[in-house]
C-alpha cells in the first residue's frame, strides 16, 4: 500500500468514525445521565435518513432538509421522552431493554407504513459533489469532507456545550449525583428530556448527512446499532470522550480490515472488542 | 321467524363462502375439475416488483392458450412469501397442505427457495422455480419435481470472464456482498476468467446489504486492475454503479458485471452507468421477432414494460403448458409429464433454450452494454450455456 493510498483509506477511516460517534455519543449520553438503555437508538439513525430522502425531495435542498430533519426529530425526542421514555428511568434496565427492543419493530412497522420497503438513494449537493485529485488515479470526494466537518463540528458543540455552558454544569450535576443535584434546585426532569432529544437529534443529523453515501434502506437501524455498542463498550460506557477514540479506533480497524484481510474484515472490529476488554474490562475510558 | 331478506342475504353468504372455496374444499375440487396453480412469490417488500412481474408473465402464457392448462380451467391460489427465508417453508406448506395446488410456482429470494425445496422434496408436489438461481436447488438438492427456467448464479458470469479476457483485461479485480449469491456468482467468474487466462488480483467483499463501498474503491484505484467484475443488484447496485463513477474510476477501468448490476436500475443509476458491459440471459433490446412481439403483447396487456422477470414467469407458464399438453391435463400423471417438460424446447423470448439433466435452463448468455439508458446486446457471451449440476442425482 503506496502513501497516496494509505492517506485516502485513512481519511475513509476517520469519517466512518467520526459518523459512527455521532450515534455512540447520543447512546452514550442517554446511558450515561438517565441510566437508559436504549436499543431504539438506530432507529433514530433511520429516521433521519428517511426524513433527509423525504426532505430533500420536498425542498430539493438537502442543506435545507437537514436543518428541518434536525427539528423535526428533536421534536420527536422530546414527545417520545414526555410519552414513553421518562416512566422508565426509575425502572431496571431488563425492562427499559424490552421497552426499547418493542420500539424497534414498532418503528420499523411505521416506517414500512409511511415510507415503504424499497432502497433510495438521496443524490449529493451539485456544490459538494466534485472529488479532489490527490494522484493521478486517487481522489477524494468533497462530500466526504463534509460529512466529517459537520461530525467534527457537533463533536466540538457537544465539548463545549457539557464542559463549558451552565446547562452542561447541571447535565453533569445530574448525572454524578441526582438527588443533590435536585436539592440545589436543577430541574432534573426538564435536564433529562433536553440530552433525550439532543441524543435523538445527534443520531438524525448522522443518518441525514450519512443517507448520500449510505443510501436509505428497511433495517439500515439494526446494522448501525451494533457498531454504536461495540463503540461505547470499547469506549467505556458513558463516556464520550471514550466514544470519541474508540468510534476512531472502529472507523480505522474495519477500513483497513476491509482492505488488507476482505476474508475475516468483518470479525476485526469484534476482535478489537474483545481485546480491549481482556485488557480494560470497563472499557478504555471508564467514568 | 326470519324474514325474506334475512334468508336471501344468508343464502348469499353461503354461496360466496362455497365459491370462494372455504367451505368444504374437497367437495369443490372434485366438482370442479380445476387445475390447482399456487403463486408463493414476493408481493410486499423489496422483491415485490419482481413478483408481479412473474405473476404477470406466467398469466400472459396461460391466457394465451385461452386460459387453460391441457384443456382444463385453472384455479389460482396466492402467497405472499415476503422474502422471508424464515417463513419459507410454512408458506410453501399452506400451498401444498391446505389449498392443495396441482404446481407451485416460486420464488425470487434464494433463502425462501431453499424452503420450498424442502416442502417440494418432502411432498413430492411440482415446483417451478421463476427466478431465484441458488446452485443447491439443480444442484445437490434437485429433485424430480423441480424445474427452473430462470437461471442458477454462476451462468452469467459464467460467461463474463472469457469476454473480458478477449478485451484484453487480463489482470480484474472482483468485489460483491458476501453472501450465498455473491460466492455463487464468484464461482462462475473464478472459473471462466482463469481458464481464459485472466488473473484475479484480488476478491473484495462487503456484507449483505451493506453499501459503504468507499474504502473498497479507493483500494480498487490504488491496485490499477485492467478491469473490475462485479455482482450486485437492486438498490445497491445502483449505489455500487454511482459511487464508481463518483471515485473517478469510470472512464479509467471498464466495470463488468453480471447482467443483475444494470436491471431495472438504469434510471436510478443515470449517466454513471454508461459504458457498463454485462452479461445475461436477456435483454430488453434483443432484436428478435419473438421478444418484439412478447414486449408489444405485454405492454397491451399490462401496461407496463416486461423486464427479465416478466421473461422468466412467461417461460414457466410455457414449460407447464408442454407439461400439460402432454398429459392432456392430468397433471397426476408424473413420469410422464416431467418427461416432457425434461425434453422441452421453450421459445422464450429470451431466445430458445431446453432443460438440463439437472432441471435448469441451457441457454445462450449476451453479452450487452449500456447505451442511452439501455441494455443494447453488442454479441453472445456463451452459446447454449449450461450449469454443471454438481451432485446431482434424481431420485
Amino acid at each position: 500500500m503506496d502513501l497516496a493510498n494509505f492517506f485516502i483509506q485513512l481519511l475513509n477511516s476517520v469519517q466512518y468514525g467520526l459518523l459512527l460517534f455521532m450515534l455512540a455519543a447520543g447512546l452514550t449520553l442517554i446511558f450515561g445521565i438517565m441510566g437508559v438503555v436504549n436499543l431504539a437508538h438506530g432507529s433514530f439513525y433511520m429516521l433521519g435518513a428517511y426524513l433527509a430522502w423525504s426532505l430533500s425531495a420536498l425542498f430539493g435542498s438537502l442543506s435545507l432538509a437537514i436543518i428541518g430533519g434536525a427539528a423535526l426529530s428533536v421534536l420527536f425526542g422530546l414527545a417520545l421522552e414526555w410519552l414513553l421514555f421518562r416512566h422508565f428511568y426509575e425502572r431496571d434496565h431488563l425492562d427499559q431493554v424490552l421497552l426499547t427492543f418493542g420500539l424497534i419493530y414498532i418503528f420499523e412497522e411505521l416506517r414500512s407504513i409511511v415510507w415503504g420497503d424499497d432502497v433510495h438513494g438521496v443524490p449529493i449537493p451539485e456544490l459538494l459533489s466534485a472529488s479532489i485529485p490527490l494522484t493521478d488515479n486517487l481522489s477524494y470526494p468533497v462530500y466526504r469532507l463534509f460529512m466529517s466537518g459537520v461530525c467534527l463540528a457537533l463533536a466540538a458543540g457537544l465539548y463545549f456545550l457539557i464542559s463549558k455552558t451552565r446547562l452542561g454544569m447541571k447535565i453533569r450535576a445530574g448525572a454524578f449525583n441526582r438527588d443533590m443535584a435536585e436539592a440545589l434546585g436543577v430541574n432534573i426532569k426538564l435536564i433529562h428530556a433536553v440530552v433525550f432529544a439532543l441524543g435523538v437529534g445527534l443520531a438524525a443529523v448522522a443518518g441525514m448527512v450519512a443517507a448520500p453515501v449510505a443510501s436509505v434502506y428497511p433495517n439500515m437501524g439494526s446494522q448501525v446499532l451494533i457498531m454504536c455498542f461495540v463503540v461505547v463498550v470499547i469506549g467505556g460506557i458513558g463516556s464520550v470522550r471514550g466514544a470519541l477514540i474508540a468510534a476512531l479506533l472502529v472507523g480505522l480497524v474495519d477500513t483497513f480490515g476491509k482492505v488488507l484481510l476482505p476474508q475475516v474484515a468483518g470479525m476485526l472490529v469484534y476482535i478489537l472488542m474483545a481485546a480491549v476488554l481482556l485488557y480494560k474490562p470497563e472499557g478504555l475510558f471508564k467514568q | 321467524m326470519p324474514t325474506r331478506r334475512l334468508v336471501l342475504t344468508r343464502s348469499a353468504a353461503m354461496m360466496g363462502t362455497a365459491c370462494s372455496g372455504l367451505l368444504l374444499p374437497e367437495l369443490v375440487r372434485a366438482q370442479s375439475g380445476k387445475v390447482r396453480v399456487g403463486f408463493m412469490l414476493p408481493y410486499t417488500g423489496t422483491f415485490s416488483q419482481l413478483g408481479v412481474a412473474i405473476e404477470n408473465g406466467f398469466r400472459m402464457a396461460i391466457n394465451e392458450q385461452g386460459g387453460k392448462l391441457g384443456g382444463r380451467e385453472i384455479e389460482y391460489f396466492k402467497v405472499d412469501d415476503e422474502s422471508e427465508p424464515s417463513k419459507g417453508i410454512e408458506n410453501a406448506s399452506k400451498l401444498v397442505q391446505r389449498d392443495k395446488v396441482d404446481v407451485l410456482v416460486g420464488t425470487v429470494h434464494s433463502g425462501v427457495q431453499m424452503g420450498i425445496q424442502k416442502v417440494a422434496r418432502d411432498s413430492g408436489v411440482l415446483c417451478l422455480i421463476p427466478n431465484a438461481g441458488v446452485h443447491a436447488a439443480t444442484r445437490a438438492l434437485c429433485a424430480p419435481n423441480v424445474f427452473r427456467t430462470s437461471f442458477s448464479n454462476s451462468q452469467p458470469t459464467r460467461a463474463l470472464g472469457q469476454a473480458m479476457v478477449a478485451k484484453g483485461h487480463k489482470k480484474a479485480v472482483w468485489i460483491t456482498w458476501k453472501y450465498a449469491a455473491g460466492d455463487e456468482a464468484f464461482e462462475g467468474f473464478k472459473e471462466s476468467y482463469t481458464a481464459a487466462g485472466g488473473t484475479i488480483v484480488k476478491e473484495l467483499g462487503l456484507p449483505f446489504p451493506n453499501v459503504e463501498f468507499q474504502a473498497l474503491l479507493t483500494e480498487i484505484a490504488a491496485l490499477k486492475p485492467d478491469a473490475v467484475a462485479c455482482f450486485f443488484a437492486g438498490g445497491g447496485a445502483a449505489k455500487f454503479i454511482r459511487d464508481y463513477a463518483a471515485a473517478g474510476l469510470k472512464g479509467k477501468i471498464p466495470l463488468y458485471g453480471s447482467g443483475f448490476l444494470t436491471e431495472g436500475v438504469l434510471d436510478a443509476a443515470g449517466p454513471a452507468a454508461e459504458g457498463i458491459v454485462t452479461t445475461m440471459h436477456y435483454s430488453d433490446s434483443l432484436n428478435t421477432p419473438r421478444n418484439k412481439k412478447f414486449r408489444l403483447d405485454y405492454v397491451k396487456a399490462f401496461r407496463s414494460q416486461p423486464d427479465v422477470y416478466a421473461v422468466q414467469g412467461y417461460d414457466t407458464g410455457l414449460l407447464l403448458i408442454q407439461g400439460a399438453n402432454a398429459v392432456k391435463g392430468d397433471l397426476g400423471a408424473k413420469p410422464a409429464l416431467y418427461k416432457a417438460m425434461e425434453g422441452a424446447t421453450i421459445d422464450s423470448p429470451r431466445g430458445k433454450w431446453t432443460m438440463s439433466k439437472a432441471h435448469n435452463p441451457v441457454q445462450d448468455i449476451y453479452l450487452r452494454v449500456v447505451e442511452n439508458k439501455e441494455n443494447k446486446v453488442i454479441g453472445i457471451a456463451a452459446k447454449a450455456l449450461s450449469d454443471s449440476g454438481l451432485g446431482c442425482k434424481m431420485a
